[in-house]
């Protein structure tokens, strides 16, 4: 079906994703899956919201400076200076405020995302071992945890970043041992989320959060779209059906959701080699959707009599 | 999806049940409809377009939660449809995620913030709080000694660079350094403050507080130190008073927040040192909230600093005014933290964050 260098990156991935697979528990007892965001999604989601941050001071600054032409335009000097003084700081004071407001009003909305997080697809949920003590409202995201990962990421990223890149070009202090403290400390916490198993940053370490996976997923069609009338023209046996396992059952169903005829054509083959059946072609969709619907409802049926059976190795 | 943005969607109803074979996708078909109205008020949500869900429906989220998470574990026990798994799961997810999400926005923890939440973390540190101003107390009185002991200290503690305030220099060059300049350039000022030195140290104070506190200490002994030597330095040369009301106008509320920073970092430092019979992580975690807290108040303090050293202390010549103002901002902070009720807990989250 593929090459097997395809084969095996997808089999990486694939264990990667499963390494990164966590269960939560919700207070009504169920367990749901999460899957904890990638480290490339959340450098990705950082860079798009710094520069989303960026632009918009640009646009505001420009704005201003538009504004600020059409004041120095009168010959009121004197008092021009001063306003333009007063816009200066209020920028100033609105610059230093826009980088936790932005962050701390998009984590603490309905969606617990910046729209650079939202982008990549994550979002920032409680951990919930970090409930700890009161295990009744763990997994409640608190608006003090937005705040304490929030201002951890000025200490984590944006103070060395500013003070290197003050020293790179405004060269004044070339303290050389400073510089790389600096540099030290930026790389420590950097690498910070690389060495633990819940990509864990500084901050979510202090405030028990985590940035998960967020996916939203359309309810798909019925799988056996076919009517029963046309699929009664196969008949399977418990011999042939007792093959293959869940996972197969799985494969099966996304090569008929994608419906691509070379897939199919070869799944099919590979089946009827499997269980000693002669197909004719052209016929493939219509004898996978009987035999997916066939193995699904015998695999169903164990499962009710508490019979599971993983894939075809079990 | 481009499509539907925005028209409302309605949900197709479902194929004919009893055509279905297996059982499982006639419990799906039985069961959609709900699925689909929960997604369309989680959407919704989290759209935050909550004047368009009907009361009815708002009414009914616990419940449509409930079912749909039940339908999670009913299918995982009987049904093999991946897609109708896939789909429940990451419903179930977004539905909790809504039902049991953050309950204030930003705004509305502002208010609760500046109206109680924030003194209220501040006196729960009251114990990081004494041991932080021993420590800068002591770090102040070291340097003041150490300066007194042999001058060149002053230069390894302040630097050379202090505007004309050395060991050696006449009262009148000291006094001059005191004074406003001429051009009162409240911007520069004020740009350079913020982002100067203090809030440095604050931010530091705070992160460094990871490490059992131990640097969060050295740090507000080592600036302390600086100040106990220029205040040696002012002393001798019989301008204690001018100094102390020139450092005052924004040293009270500057000063005031390295404390608090320093409190708050040492705070997590002992949280993770003593933890316990928590775990270290959660103990980290809940003191790492109730200190965010009060360092968010502090980056309040600090623009509210830079105001004052930027503007106030231009404009301001005289030491009684320049005094007074500093008195004034002691004192108000010092009711503001003491008096302010706790605000009550609306949701029962800050209490049980405590």
């Amino acid at each position: 079906m593929s090459t097997p260098t395809a084969r095996r990156t997808s089999a990486s991935l694939l264990q990667s994703q499963q390494r990164r697979q966590r269960e939560l528990i919700t207070p009504e007892g169920l367990a749901l899956p999460v899957t904890i965001a990638g480290r490339g999604a959340r450098m990705g989601a950082l860079l798009l919201d710094l520069l989303i941050l960026f632009l918009s001071a640009l646009a505001l600054f420009l704005l201003l400076l538009g504004l600020g032409i059409g004041l120095l335009g009168d010959n009121f000097e004197q008092t021009n200076s001063m306003a333009v003084e007063l816009v200066g700081v209020a920028m100033l004071i609105l610059l230093w405020f826009s980088r936790y407001g932005y962050f701390l009003y998009f984590e603490l909305g309905p969606r617990g995302a910046t729209p650079g997080k939202r982008a990549m697809g994550i979002r920032v949920a409680a951990r919930p071992a970090a409930g700890g003590a009161n295990g009744a409202s763990g997994g409640r995201l608190t608006a003090e945890a937005v705040i304490a990962r929030n201002l951890l990421r000025d200490i984590e990223v944006f103070l060395p970043v500013t003070y290197l890149l003050g020293m790179l070009f405004g060269g004044a202090q070339a303290d050389g041992v400073m510089g790389w403290a600096a540099f030290v400390w930026l790389m420590v916490f950097l690498c910070f989320p690389l060495f633990n198993k819940d990509r864990l940053r500084g901050g979510d370490l202090i405030a028990g959060t985590w940035v998960v996976e967020a996916p939203r997923v359309k309810l798909a069609q019925v799988m056996p779209a076919t009517s029963k009338v046309q699929r009664e023209d196969y008949r399977f046996g418990d011999a042939e059906l007792s093959i293959y396992g869940e996972h197969e059952l799985k494969v099966l169903e996304s090569v008929l959701r994608q419906n691509n005829p070379e897939a199919m054509r070869e799944v099919t083959q590979a089946i009827c080699r499997k269980i000693g059946w002669t197909g004719g072609g052209g016929h493939e969709r219509a004898f996978l959707e009987a035999f997916y619907a066939a193995l699904r409802a015998h695999l169903e049926r164990g499962m009710r009599f508490g019979k599971r059976k993983a894939d075809k190795h079990s | 999806m481009a499509l539907n943005l925005f028209t409302p969607r309605t949900i197709d109803p479902p194929a004919a049940i009893e055509a279905a074979t297996l059982r499982s996708d006639r419990f799906r078909l039985e069961r959609e409809t709900d699925w689909q109205r929960l997604e369309l008020i989680v959407e919704a949500l989290e759209k935050n377009r909550t004047r368009r869900i009907s009361d009815e429906d708002l009414l009914e989220l616990p419940v449509l939660y409930r079912k749909a998470a039940s339908s999670l574990a009913v299918a995982r026990e009987t049904s093999l449809d991946a897609a109708t798994l896939a789909y429940l799961e990451s419903l179930v997810r977004r539905a909790w995620f809504q039902v049991y999400g953050p309950r204030t926005g930003l705004f509305a923890w502002l208010r609760s913030f500046l109206g109680g939440g924030w003194s209220a973390s501040v006196r729960d540190l009251w114990l990081d709080i004494c041991i932080a101003l021993a420590v800068m107390v002591a770090g102040t009185v070291v340097g003041w000694l150490l300066v007194a002991g042999d001058q060149d200290w002053y230069y390894r503690l302040v630097g050379e660079s202090a505007a004309g305030r050395a060991p050696g220099a006449s009262k009148a060059e000291l006094a001059a350094s005191l004074e406003p300049t001429d051009s009162a350039e409240g911007l520069t000022f004020f740009a350079a403050s913020l982002f100067s030195n203090n809030s440095g140290v604050c931010i530091l104070a705070f992160a460094l507080g990871f490490c059992f506190g131990v640097p969060t200490l050295l740090l507000l002994v080592y600036n302390m130190t600086m100040l106990g030597a220029m205040l040696w330095l002012f002393n001798d040369a019989g301008l204690t008073w001018e100094f102390a009301a020139w450092l005052s106008v924004h040293g009270t509320t500057e000063l005031f927040a390295i404390l608090l920073s320093g409190a708050a970092g040492l705070h997590i430092g002992r949280a993770m040192a003593f933890p316990g019979a928590r775990s270290i992580m959660s103990a980290a975690a809940a003191s790492g909230r109730r200190s965010a807290q009060v360092m968010a108040g502090c980056v309040i303090m600090l623009v509210i600093a830079g105001l004052l050293e930027g503007y106030a202390r231009q404009l301001v010549p005289s030491a009684e005014g320049r005094a007074t103002i500093g008195g004034v901002m002691l004192v108000g902070w010092l009711a503001y933290f003491i008096l302010t009720p706790r605000p009550r807990a609306a949701d029962g989250d800050a209490g049980a964050a405590r």
